[in-house]
């Protein structure tokens, strides 16, 4: 089989490109298939294509993004991440956050993460959802002047932030 | 362990003692996570780089499965040593550049593998024997939860754990099968196929990962979306999927037996007399020729060799393993010529 690009010499790399899920081979020689290969990476890294999707965000909210995004914590711009196609820090993703759920939500079709999650984060979000809830209730009870319900409740509270100061 | 050791060694899924291991050659399931006091490995300079590779490393030495697991410094190997942790899927390709500050663990049998200062701080892989995701799934998850208990990992209640791309935020994991499907490319159904899995927010790629081609018939099928699904979710949608695909394979090499048994052989038996007897061969057509006598072996046509052989040619005969075997540097031509020697050789037992 000869070169499809030269026409001259012997195939020895083929190729499959898929295109809107159309597919076409490609036999090419050596030095095309080098030549092709150099022209693939310049046109078709991730980066690239991050960078275009990346601009999804900032666009629909040009008037309020204007200022340059710009991460506190590690001084990564958001023109940075769309040059390069990678964040700086964790906190870039807060920082980002508006630009990035967009851009999110057409890589993964969600913007909401229910994996697994780490050991120590899930204890504290417990413990807070415990804090937040005898709150409320605290609220209530103070409401309805129910005060000894209240004592009850606000010694809870105390308890356990001694218990999370630890 | 050191790294010479590997070479006497066959890892995990050369051995071929998981299931289905006809058709799947191995599982793999990787997750990316990043400790969160430090910038992204690509942003953050030279000494917080040392900081992730030195915390890193005291916490992965500390696990119990990685306790007698061999160390590396990538930026203290010489080039052919990075080729040969390439070559045996130990690690990526992105990993042998700009190689300071770059670690990795490999722990017993190959099945476990982490990179250190990759794209993200950590990159940690199992690696198991054919169709196996769940047990991958599960040792990767052990592993994860006991760093997590000395590493603080980046990771956010809306987007989970935080990667230098977004494409792996989320669960940061990858799970992937190594597919042999010399049938389906021989019936021309191997598009069809392949379309159907883009479709399904799946991708193929080819035997060394990201930007290369499938060759020998090897693919490798991985998911694409990492957030929103939970991890069970992702592996249990690529199980069923990679399940239709096996049966396909499976009843094309019916067909293909049945309909056209003689042609078949004819093939089969001359890219094994080839093997046997060439003195000059390159590693394409290498692999081309180890697909279909694999497939002879599969089909019980050929007799002589088994698949654990078949397979540790496909590594062995990789450049920086000929390399390594000869212990001095080839040139192409002259790996050509060893390559073709060694086949002989094993082929000849």
């Amino acid at each position: 089989m000869v070169c499809n690009i030269c026409g001259k010499s012997q195939a020895t790399v083929h190729l499959t490109e898929i295109i809107d899920e159309q597919i076409t081979e490609l036999h090419l020689c050596e030095e095309c298939a080098q030549k092709k290969g150099a022209q693939m990476e310049s046109h078709f890294g991730l980066s690239d294509l991050l960078a275009g999707l990346a601009d999804l965000g900032t666009q629909f909210n040009k008037t309020k993004t204007e200022p340059k995004l710009k991460c506190p914590k590690c001084g990564l711009t958001y023109e940075d991440f769309k040059k390069v196609g990678r964040l700086g820090c964790g906190e870039c993703y807060n920082a980002f956050k508006e630009a990035l759920a967009p851009l999110l939500k057409r890589i993964h079709g969600s913007t909401q993460h229910y994996g697994k999650s780490p050991k120590k984060i899930v204890k504290i979000v417990k413990a807070k959802n415990e804090f937040d809830a005898l709150k409320e209730k605290l609220q209530k009870a103070i409401q309805k002047e129910d005060f000894e319900e209240a004592a009850k409740l606000r010694d809870k509270i105390r308890e356990l932030e001694k218990k999370n100061n630890k | 362990m050191t790294l010479d050791d590997l070479l006497n060694n066959t890892g995990e899924w050369i051995r071929c003692t998981g299931p289905v291991c006809d058709i799947v050659m191995s599982s793999r399931v990787r997750l990316a996570r990043n400790l969160a006091n430090y910038p992204f490995s690509h942003w953050a300079s030279k000494k917080e780089q040392e900081a992730v590779l030195w915390t890193s490393k005291e916490s992965i030495l500390s696990l119990k499965k990685l306790k007698d697991s061999l160390f590396v410094e990538i930026g203290k190997l010489d080039s052919i040593d990075k080729q040969f942790l390439v070559e045996r899927h130990l690690m990526s390709k992105e990993h042998m550049i700009d190689a300071e500050n770059k670690g990795l663990s490999v722990g017993q049998d190959e099945v476990i593998s982490i990179m250190i200062n990759e794209e993200d701080h950590l990159r940690m892989q199992v690696m198991k024997s054919g169709f196996n995701l769940k047990d991958a799934w599960q040792i990767i998850n052990d592993i994860d939860t006991e760093l997590g208990n000395s590493l603080d990992f980046a990771y956010s209640m809306d987007f989970g754990y935080l990667t230098a791309c977004p494409t792996n935020t989320g669960t940061g994991m990858r799970a992937s099968v190594m597919l042999h499907l010399p049938s389906l490319v021989m019936t021309k159904q191997i598009g069809k196929v392949l379309q159907a899995i883009t479709k399904l927010s799946l991708t193929a790629r080819g035997l060394y990962g990201e930007g290369t081609e499938a060759s020998g018939n090897f693919f490798q099928i991985s998911n694409q979306v990492s957030l929103g699904p939970k991890e069970d979710d992702i592996i249990d949608n690529i199980d069923r999927i990679i399940k239709q695909i096996v049966d396909h394979e499976q009843s094309a090499r019916e067909t293909l037996l049945s309909q056209n048994r003689e042609a078949l052989e004819d093939r089969i038996w001359r890219a094994y007399g080839t093997l046997k007897s060439a003195h000059i061969i390159t590693s394409t057509e290498t692999i081309n020729l180890l697909s279909l006598a694999r497939l002879g072996v599969d089909l019980g046509v050929i007799k002589q060799a088994d698949r654990t052989l078949i397979n540790e040619l496909f590594v062995i005969t990789q450049p920086a393993h000929l390399q390594k075997l000869e212990k001095k540097k080839l040139s192409p031509n002259q790996r050509d010529v060893k390559r073709a020697e060694i086949i002989r050789e094993k082929l000849g037992k």
